[in-house]
């Protein structure tokens, strides 16, 4: 008796529900057929795919792609030069990570509060532009035809001009560069916010205290934003073999290929440039793999550290 | 604002000695110069484009423009790519943007519902393809499988299911009051209707935000024209730019096909090659800098809920 009344009770409840499911259902299909349905393309990595055979008519390699970058000894050389890349770019990201927040706490020291909007407003805006649009503004300085090489050889400096683009030396330092002209202005609005939000009264109370500039700068405001930092230090770590390609491919050329050429590059160049599709999603699969167990290492840091996890 | 303001007015109580003054000059000049060096090379690129062709050809205008004329931009709107490319990145701009908008909020209406059909599955489904990415290669193969490699849909579709997008919606439907969607349930509306004439124009304040997110990310995507587009009538103004910067003539080829329309310009403002790529520098960059100004409270707000959720 008492049975039969709750399953009344939460049928009609149920009923609906079920015709939410089915409203959502076509964004449910999306998800299926863009983030579940390229799974199956790893099934690729497992054959000698050959464009234009289908899949099955292909010979089965097992696990031939996989340890390719291990064995053969060309491949391993190109693996390990990407590999240095990568892990050398994205540390040197790493390490300059604080410097948007030295940037924020620096902005705010600024007292004329237009000036302050200003330099926000416009320090910010190479963050909404492409990487194409990035290139474009270095090549108007760079290349041969560019300000800097009108300059020097106009000095006498040079007398024929060079492109800068294309010269090798400091390559990482140069992506660096490029990497903080885009997004400094834009990593420390997170920290600007953050130090709005800090209670007035603390610096009131220090400015009694007697507490200079940057004594209020290290004791109060740093303390402060260090909790935001480190949430974004640990997500980077799960980032450390993720450059995207945009950057990479439009600043390399044959004279830099060399020590710009990312994970994600090598994958593309591979795959879909050369049509080595088997051995391309091999090396993806490597990457995803390790991407995902670092996101779980990154975790468990900030949850042994901080007491909470990130997702 | 209340408190900036007090903030403000505490530290001017403070006791300012002529060292503080040399720190806040030093500050300034130094936030200056990195300003600077943000602007300048698109205010570079923009006086060469307007400058006289012949001045800018023998690198000789660095700050201030002279002769001025527009001939480049007359004659770069003329070459037959620009404007169907202008065409794709508009429409892949607006419709990727209601399609985005769309997808993230119905979705996330339903589940916003607590009594969802089995919710918390179908939830996690979703949830967790932000973690995992089958990576280029697998999603060029899927594109090619389900027919969508190399059409214009390439540019929408896969932008629509963005579950990042469905969280913030979701978090932002459930912090409504509840009591308006229920009054509307017991006159009988169902859920269409009070998803599309109460939650939906509550939503705007988020929405407008992902809109404006995803409008620059339509606009300024150009890597899937390189990876999953063949066809040069899908090229996007990004795209051009990006040739016209990798490939160095090929612009002086087009003109040279055109001779009529060379003969009849006086050297003076004759196409070089760089100009054409300093325009259409211009010509992709303008749409962002014109909104930007209007949309910035909007980017400084998707940060923040970014930065909330992350």
């Amino acid at each position: 008796m008492q049975k039969t009344k709750v399953v009344k009770k939460k049928s009609p409840r149920d009923k609906a529900g079920f015709r939410l499911f089915l409203l959502s259902l076509p964004f449910l299909a999306g998800i299926l057929i863009f983030s579940y349905l390229p799974l199956a393309g790893w099934s690729y990595s497992f054959f000698n795919y050959k464009p234009g055979k289908a899949l099955l008519d292909c010979e089965f390699v097992g696990f031939k792609w996989f340890i390719a970058p291990f064995n053969n000894p060309v491949l391993r050389e190109q693996f390990v030069r990407v590999m240095r890349n990568t892990l050398g770019i994205n540390l040197l990201y790493m390490a300059t990570m604080i410097l948007p927040m030295i940037f924020a706490m620096f902005l705010m020291e600024i007292r004329w509060k237009g000036y302050r909007k200003l330099v926000q407003t416009l320090t910010t805006i190479p963050n909404f532009i492409s990487w194409v649009l990035v290139y474009a503004a270095f090549f108007a300085l760079f290349s041969t035809e560019g300000l800097l090489n009108n300059i020097l050889v106009g000095a006498g400096v040079l007398t024929t001009p060079t492109n800068f683009l294309t010269t090798t030396s400091h390559m990482w330092l140069k992506m660096l560069g490029y990497h903080l002209w885009k997004g400094l202005g834009w990593g420390a609005i997170v920290y600007i916010s953050a130090i709005t939000s800090i209670d007035s009264e603390i610096y009131e109370a220090a400015n009694i205290d007697g507490a200079g500039r940057f004594q209020k700068m290290w004791h109060i405001t740093t303390p402060h934003l260090i909790p935001t930092f480190f949430v974004m230090f640990v997500l980077q770590i799960g980032n450390i073999i993720n450059n995207g390609i945009d950057q990479y491919l439009v600043f390399s050329n044959a004279m830099t290929q060399d020590y710009i050429e990312v994970l994600d590059l090598y994958v593309y160049r591979y795959g879909l440039q050369q049509g080595n599709i088997s051995y391309a999603t091999a090396v993806g699969m490597w990457k995803s793999l390790i991407s995902v167990l670092l996101v779980f290492v990154a975790n468990t840091l900030s949850k042994k550290i901080r007491g909470s996890s990130i997702f | 604002m209340a408190r900036n303001k007090k903030e403000d007015e505490s530290r001017s109580v403070e006791q300012r000695t002529w060292r503080d003054h040399i720190v806040d000059i030093v500050i300034c000049l130094i936030f200056g110069i990195f300003t600077i060096i943000c602007i300048y090379p698109f205010y570079y690129i923009f006086i060469n484009t307007i400058s006289d062709n012949s001045l800018v050809a023998t690198g000789r205008i660095s700050f201030i423009p002279r002769g001025i004329h527009f001939a480049n931009y007359v004659k770069v709107l003329s070459l037959k790519e620009l404007p169907g490319a202008a065409v794709v990145s508009l429409a892949r701009t607006v419709l990727g943007t209601i399609f985005t908008i769309i997808c993230a909020a119905f979705p996330a209406y339903c589940f916003s519902r607590e009594e969802y059909w089995h919710k918390k599955i179908f939830y996690r489904f979703v949830i967790i393809t932000m973690y995992f990415s089958a990576g280029v290669i697998p999603t060029f193969l899927t594109y090619r499988t389900i027919g969508i490699y190399d059409t214009f849909w390439v540019y929408i579709l896969p932008c629509c299911v963005t579950p990042f997008n469905l969280i913030l919606v979701k978090t932002y439907m459930e912090s409504l009051p509840q009591s308006l969607e229920e009054s509307a349930e017991i006159d009988g509306a169902g859920y269409m209707v009070r998803f599309m004439r109460i939650v939906m124009p509550l939503c705007k304040p988020i929405l407008a935000t992902i809109a404006v997110f995803s409008a620059v990310g339509q606009w300024n995507n150009w890597m899937d024209t390189v990876l999953y587009t063949k066809n040069r009538d899908l090229q996007t103004l990004q795209y051009v730019l990006y040739r016209y910067l990798k490939e160095a003539n090929t612009l002086a080829e087009i003109a040279r096909e055109n001779p009529e329309m060379m003969a009849e310009m006086d050297p003076a403002t004759m196409l070089s090659p760089l100009t054409i790529k300093y325009t259409v520098c211009i010509v992709t960059i303008l749409p962002i800098l014109v909104v930007y100004p209007f949309f910035q409270k909007y980017f400084v707000k998707g940060m923040m809920v970014g930065a909330v959720k992350g």
